[in-house]
């Protein structure tokens, strides 16, 4: 027990779970029913579903950019897919005589999500085949894709009427919001399928060394086209429930800056970005501790004016407890500090151990 | 886009070489960029018929916006003058940029909403040396030296909070205590700053009016939601909600069905705008009262720009005509609303 403990406690998600816990403990103390959850009208509801709602999203494009990074890669095109897939469901439904129908949103969705995952095969293609550098490959998507976008949606907010689509993003299954389950039900097939095949080894031999992977017969080109085609894929999902969640197509602002912050939850959750071994369940806490911020500084009531140094602390107080290098300093500190003061003859011992 | 807009401003490069090489002076550059656009010259009649106007929008990021735009293409091509338009895609950058090819095609007047208030003395200090007169319009900048503009056409923010406030002022008469969640716009923004002070200055007077919370929703619907959502679980007795912006207010609604209240009943909404989508929810009662923020001023525009060619002198402030909607105006106004 206490040695799982200290693994614990050595791994790279115990201090973003500390952060988390910690900020609920700030809601809790702001707000005493902040963790209480009753059923209403046969749904849970309180702010950690809240929480977990509207972290959904981000959730799966951080599952996708997990991968994605573990290559040693990177896709920024997320936010403007997720504009693309919500813009044409939107607009599908909009022309379609039938938005009530179940079947004609089953096709809208089958559509927006196989252009979804067509825009990561470019994404793929450029990175992989065409050896572009992969900030640059997915930033072209990125500043086109909200253009196209916007000529989809013609520039304007479209407003949906359709009740089978706004299931997504305000249904229920067995009690717990749809967009939930689907971002658990892709978490849990992913951890399975990396971790139980020998796929997520070869993504992460590819993202330490790309060519000693090649040569020990990993293809990794194909590999890194469906890493990026599978992300892209769940962009486009997470647009769609963003979309059904505000019942309308947003070109400018669905998706705005999310693939900021599912990069940031990444590497919360102790994903270096230098590429090779991932943790989906860290990148998991890294979205929570996102999501949980935000409501934190709606519950506290810190000025809209604030917000935005309130959140750079908690990330820089995160990064800082993360990082190796001053985690040793600070091992050091304390070890210093227990020492009773020491004798002249023990300092030179010690200095010739640390160099 | 970017691409577009490239090309777009090497056109204009291309447009001001080829009216300085046919003549040379500005007057050059100004006949080239007109016989380069083609058949606007067939246009030319009246005073005004020969006036060039450079528009720089803000982008199209709204309903809102695109009615903006739509409406003042209108009226200049129903006036029979020449519009140059451009859209800045809510950068400032690009904003400049297309104010400087502006001035670089020698045009008659420039108008522009700024992206931002701050940042525009430069680009303005060029265009008063070109001789170009400026007018501004629906959200202004801010300058210390006002002679870098001819007038400034838009609405007046803080009136619309003061509007706000009155409806709410005369809608609790009766009550005893009134508490209040407020969905701010974008944090710095003009409009959101604006709103608030023109709506505490009214409330304000009165103790029982109580804030009890005010956020960002950044002008978004699922900015609105997601406050709303956070808010309606630490202030579950909040009686009214005030939004910046009609979209915010649609996100709010979406918060309170789904904690299972009832919008513009158990909580009522008060929002500012009056996009269709928000006059659709007044009309069905979920919203209580919208005070407009009329887009629709090309008209306005098109009478100040022909003033200012004519060498006429303008106010420099000059407020767009707007009024405020009850669910019931909602309803007859619904059919015709433009946007």
């Amino acid at each position: 027990m206490s040695a799982q403990l200290r693994n614990f406690t050595g791994s790279r998600v115990f201090w973003p779970v500390v952060i988390l816990v910690g900020l609920i403990i700030v809601d809790v103390i702001a707000f005493p029913g902040f963790l209480d959850i009753t059923v209403k009208e046969g749904h849970l509801f309180g702010a950690p579903i809240d929480i977990l709602r509207n972290g959904a999203p981000t959730l799966l494009i951080a599952v996708g950019m997990t991968l994605v990074i573990a290559t040693r890669g990177i896709d920024l095109s997320v936010g403007s897919i997720a504009a693309i897939s919500g813009a044409v469901v939107s607009a599908l439904l909009l022309n379609s005589p039938t938005p009530d129908n179940p079947w004609t949103v089953v096709q809208a969705v089958g559509i927006a999500l196989i252009l979804g995952f067509i825009l990561g095969v470019w994404n793929g293609t450029l990175v992989a085949y065409l050896k572009i550098q992969p900030i640059i490959a997915t930033l072209i998507l990125m500043t086109a894709g909200r253009g196209v976008a916007m000529l989809i949606t013609e520039g304007q907010i479209l407003t949906l009427h359709s009740k089978p689509f706004e299931w997504f993003g305000s249904g229920f299954i067995a009690g717990f919001p749809v967009a939930v389950v689907i971002a658990a039900v892709v978490l849990i097939l992913t951890m399975l399928v990396v971790r139980r095949s020998a796929l997520g080894m070869f993504i992460e031999s590819v993202g330490i060394n790309p060519e000693a992977s090649r040569q020990a017969g990993i293809r990794s080109r194909g590999l890194l086209l469906g890493i990026y085609a599978f992300c892209a894929l769940l962009a486009a999902l997470a647009g769609l429930i963003i979309t059904s969640d505000q019942t309308a197509a947003d070109a400018n602002n669905t998706g705005l800056f999310i693939e900021l912050d599912a990069i940031l939850a990444v590497v919360i959750g102790g994903t270096s970005l230098m590429g090779g071994r991932f943790s989906l369940i860290g990148t998991l806490v890294g979205v929570l501790v996102i999501q949980t911020l935000v409501t934190t500084v709606y519950i506290v009531g810190i000025p809209p004016v604030a917000t935005m140094v309130f959140k750079a602390i908690v990330v820089i107080a995160v990064s800082l407890l993360q990082s190796p290098t001053t985690n040793e300093k600070f091992a050091n500190w304390r070890k210093d500090r227990r020492r009773p003061t020491p004798t002249k003859a023990i300092e030179p011992t010690r200095e010739k151990v640390s160099a | 886009m970017k691409k577009y807009a490239a090309i777009a401003a090497f056109g204009a490069a291309a447009l001001t070489l080829a009216g300085c090489s046919s003549d040379g002076g500005t007057d050059g550059a100004t006949d080239g960029a007109t016989a380069a656009a083609g058949e606007t010259e067939a246009a030319a009649a009246g005073d005004a018929g020969d006036m060039v106007v450079g528009f720089a929008q803000v982008g199209a990021e709204s309903g809102w916006r695109t009615a903006n735009t739509n409406d003042i293409q209108r009226a200049f091509s129903d006036a029979g003058i020449e519009l140059k338009f451009s859209d800045a895609q809510q950068k400032q950058e690009n904003q400049i940029k297309a104010i400087r090819s502006y001035i670089q095609q020698g045009v008659d007047i420039i108008s522009f909403s700024p992206v931002v208030e701050t940042g525009w003395d430069a680009v303005l200090n060029e265009a008063k040396a070109a001789g170009i007169p400026v007018i501004l319009t629906d959200r202004s900048v801010d300058s210390e030296d006002d002679s870098l503009y001819e007038s400034f056409l838009g609405s007046d923010f803080v009136l619309e909070g003061n509007k706000a406030g009155e409806w709410v002022v005369n809608e609790y008469a009766d009550a005893d205590s009134v508490k209040i969640i407020q969905l701010e716009g974008t944090t710095g923004a003009a409009p959101a700053i604006d709103r608030a002070e023109g709506f505490i200055d009214i409330i304000g007077a009165d103790p029982k009016f109580e804030i009890v919370a005010s956020q960002t929703g950044d002008f978004t619907r699922a900015g609105g939601k997601e406050v709303t959502e956070a808010l309606l679980k630490s202030n579950p007795d909040v009686d009214l909600i005030y939004a910046h912006n009609d979209d915010m207010g649609l996100g709010a609604i979406e918060a309170i069905e789904a904690a299972g209240l009832e919008p513009g009943v158990d909580i009522k909404i008060v929002t500012v705008d009056a996009v269709h989508d928000g006059m659709q929810a007044l009309a069905d009662g979920k919203i209580n009262f919208i005070v407009e923020c009329s887009p629709l001023l090309g008209d306005q525009l098109v009478e100040i720009a022909t003033a200012v060619y004519n060498g006429e002198t303008v106010d420099k402030r000059i407020v767009t005509e707007e009024t405020t909607f009850t669910q019931d105006e909602a309803i007859a106004a619904l059919p015709e609303r433009a946007y």
